[in-house]
């Protein structure tokens, strides 16, 4: 496979939760597509449908959630496969860490036990073979001391630790994709930069495709390739990471931006922050999903949606009506400090 | 009631702890027992059908029933101390000795009913949760509830009533024929035979708990982050079912199991009682009536050092099952 097709293609993804007769949409069709060694980040504000687009990849959703639409991984259309066959791919060949790694690990399993489990499922290979393989994968995510963690019980590791070993038991078979899902965020920030760099590394030395799903710009500038914003179940903004950050077009990746924290810009000075919150599923306004927290939002936001069209030179895309008006050239860059 | 296992100072605190409840249960026992009113001597008088107060008197003093409650009491927590029970003066019999022949057949009765419910009901438990909201879920449920309403002694009557008196399969109550001698196999074969009922009656309580019990406990590790976990690196659902549901819902299982072994042998004297097994329960059922107060004090001390001990089995499992309660 070429490193410019694609490993992981999703299209038109909608997600829907079932009340009762009624559907409540949560996604409302996103797509986006992620290379072989590529690092693609998905953006947004808690509550925008992130999270949900990472579990509808490995069919993860809640009973109450359908999705519709199509995710092709390598040759497979997998939306929607059921049973054996989507279990046959998860983990072997997308795989995903979560948040939390206090509780992602089964507490009374150890931790060589756990790796090799997720071995053994797929690869048809000798319980000795698996130890060794799972043991080697303990020394690639650089955990000191593997032989001793091998026998180790999640509870006897930190939490930093735990997310390695999560990191390692996602390796365990090579898989093609590896969704990440704010892997950092429960983490202290000098152990968020190390897990980073681990999958950064491990990208590069394998060959995967990694989804970064997050809500901490400052993480995008550094790891992600490309960058898809998310806001209330919709894209708003794709593109590079560099040219994001350079050239924020929609209003809410500007302010998202805004609103980092960053060296150097004075303890006094007030954080910026987007005023309002994200719309909850039954509440999703008419016209522009950002319209209510938006500075720039006319009349015409309120009433007509907008998609994602082509902006700048490269493959940017944004959805907003008023990004031309917005994006005048006196607007200084915000710069690539993160 | 979780231990820290490891080191010999952990082990001889848990021991001296033990000593302590057990010593605890013994004198709140025997204050207990006094405050009930009428003694031994009353008792046997009665029967005798020549009760005259100087004969009364008599047996009290021939007892020891005469002395005022805290020498009794010295003297009892003396022999206590140094593992002397006492004479029953109703059966003519060391304490000890009538102990010691009752409580084979209800450590029996007591450990084929616990097994039993623990079981089977942890398996239609675990069956019924993962059929959860399906019509074998439903009829597990319902099972579970109806043998948990239902009283024990009129699931005892009706078991008899329905297997020896109807269908004459099985004994009606006692432990073993009489008088056939039987040796080995036989005998073995004998004994479940007569086993079964009783052990039956007791079990279907708790195997109504533990089904609850396990269900509730799997349902819950289900909806785990571990469990999504074990989803997404491509487990077979069979296996996270007993790999990671039931392992984890089997904490609490155990648990209860801890709790409850003292209830069990609660439950033994009824049990014992309707189906004429010659266990501790019944010998401290007619002890009661007899205000065979040595006999009883003896039984309650022997029955809380059994549940001790059984308790301490159900931590030492727990620090198996449960790596984070096994501290180095």
């Amino acid at each position: 496979m070429s490193a410019d097709s694609p490993v992981l293609q999703v299209e038109d993804l909608r997600i829907a939760f079932r009340e009762g007769a009624a559907e409540r949409a949560a996604v409302h069709g996103i797509g986006f597509s992620v290379a072989a060694g590529e690092t693609l980040a998905i953006v947004g504000e808690s509550g925008c449908g992130k999270s949900l687009t990472a579990f509808a990849l490995l069919g993860l959703l809640p009973g109450n959630a359908r999705a519709r639409g199509r995710v092709r991984l390598e040759d497979h259309d997998i939306l929607g496969l059921q049973g054996e066959a989507m279990r046959r791919l998860r983990g072997a060949r997308i795989a995903m860490i979560f948040q939390e790694p206090m509780t992602a690990l089964n507490p009374v399993l150890t931790v060589g036990a756990q790796i090799v489990e997720a071995i053994r499922e797929h690869d048809a290979v000798s319980a000795a073979e698996a130890r060794a393989r799972a043991g080697a994968l303990l020394a690639r995510v650089r955990i000191p001391d593997p032989e001793r963690r091998f026998v180790e019980y999640p509870h006897q590791l930190s939490g930093g630790m735990r997310q390695r070993v999560m990191i390692a038991m996602a390796l365990a078979c090579s898989p093609a994709v590896l969704v990440a899902d704010e892997p950092t965020t429960a983490l202290d920030v000098t152990v968020q930069a190390e897990i980073l760099d681990l999958i950064d590394d491990l990208r590069r030395e394998t060959g995967m495709a990694v989804v970064l799903i997050t809500h901490d710009l400052g993480l995008v500038a550094e790891h992600a390739d490309r960058v898809l914003v998310m806001y209330a179940g919709r894209a708003v903004e794709t593109g590079s990471a560099a040219s994001l950050f350079a050239t924020p077009r929609h209003p809410y990746t500007r302010g998202l931006i805004a609103a980092r924290p960053r060296i150097g810009s004075g303890a006094r000075q007030r954080l910026a922050e987007i005023p309002g919150q994200v719309p909850s599923l039954g509440a999703v306004p008419r016209g522009c999903a950002f319209a209510p927290r938006c500075p720039a939002a006319g009349a015409p936001c309120r009433e007509t949606l907008p998609l994602l069209e082509a902006a700048g030179a490269a493959a940017e895309r944004v959805a907003c009506l008023r990004w031309k008006d917005l994006h005048a050239p006196e607007q200084s860059p915000v710069s690539l400090d993160a | 009631m979780q231990m820290r296992v490891g080191g010999p100072l952990a082990a001889i605190r848990r021991f001296g702890q033990m000593v302590a409840v057990v010593v605890g249960i013994a004198v709140i026992n025997f204050f207990l027992l006094h405050l009930a009113p009428g003694d031994a001597a009353q008792v046997l008088a009665g029967e005798a059908g020549s009760a005259t107060p100087e004969y009364i008197a008599a047996l009290r003093a021939q007892f020891g029933l005469d002395q005022p409650l805290a020498v009794q009491f010295a003297k009892y927590l003396a022999n206590v101390l140094t593992f002397d029970l006492g004479f029953s003066f109703r059966q003519g019999l060391p304490v000890s000795q009538l102990i010691l022949d009752r409580l084979g057949p209800t450590l029996v009765l007591m450990g084929v009913s616990i097994t039993f419910a623990v079981l089977v009901g942890g398996t239609l438990g675990f069956v019924a949760a993962r059929h959860a909201g399906q019509p074998l879920d439903t009829a597990i449920s319902v099972l579970a509830l109806l043998f948990y309403a239902t009283p024990v002694f009129w699931i005892g009557v009706m078991l008899i009533v329905v297997f020896s008196v109807w269908l004459d399969w099985l004994p009606v109550g006692g432990m073993a024929e009489i008088g056939t001698g039987l040796t080995g196999l036989a005998h073995l074969v004998d004994v479940a035979r007569h086993l079964a009922l009783p052990a039956l009656t007791l079990s279907l309580y708790y195997l109504a708990i533990y089904t609850r019990l396990t269900r509730a406990a799997m349902l819950e590790a289900y909806g785990q982050d571990y469990v999504r976990t074990a989803v997404a690196k491509g487990v077979r659902p069979r296996r996270i079912a007993y790999r990671h549901v039931l392992r984890n819902a089997l904490l609490p299982v155990v648990t209860q199991l801890g709790l409850q072994l003292g209830a069990i042998l609660g439950g033994a004297v009824l049990v014992e009682t309707v189906f004429a097994w010659p266990g501790l329960g019944r010998l401290a059922f007619e002890a009661l009536f007899q205000r065979d107060l040595n006999l009883l004090l003896g039984i309650l001390l022997c029955s809380s050092v059994v549940v001790v001990l059984a308790n301490l089995a159900v931590d030492l499992l727990y620090a198996v099952l449960d790596p984070r309660t096994a501290r180095a």
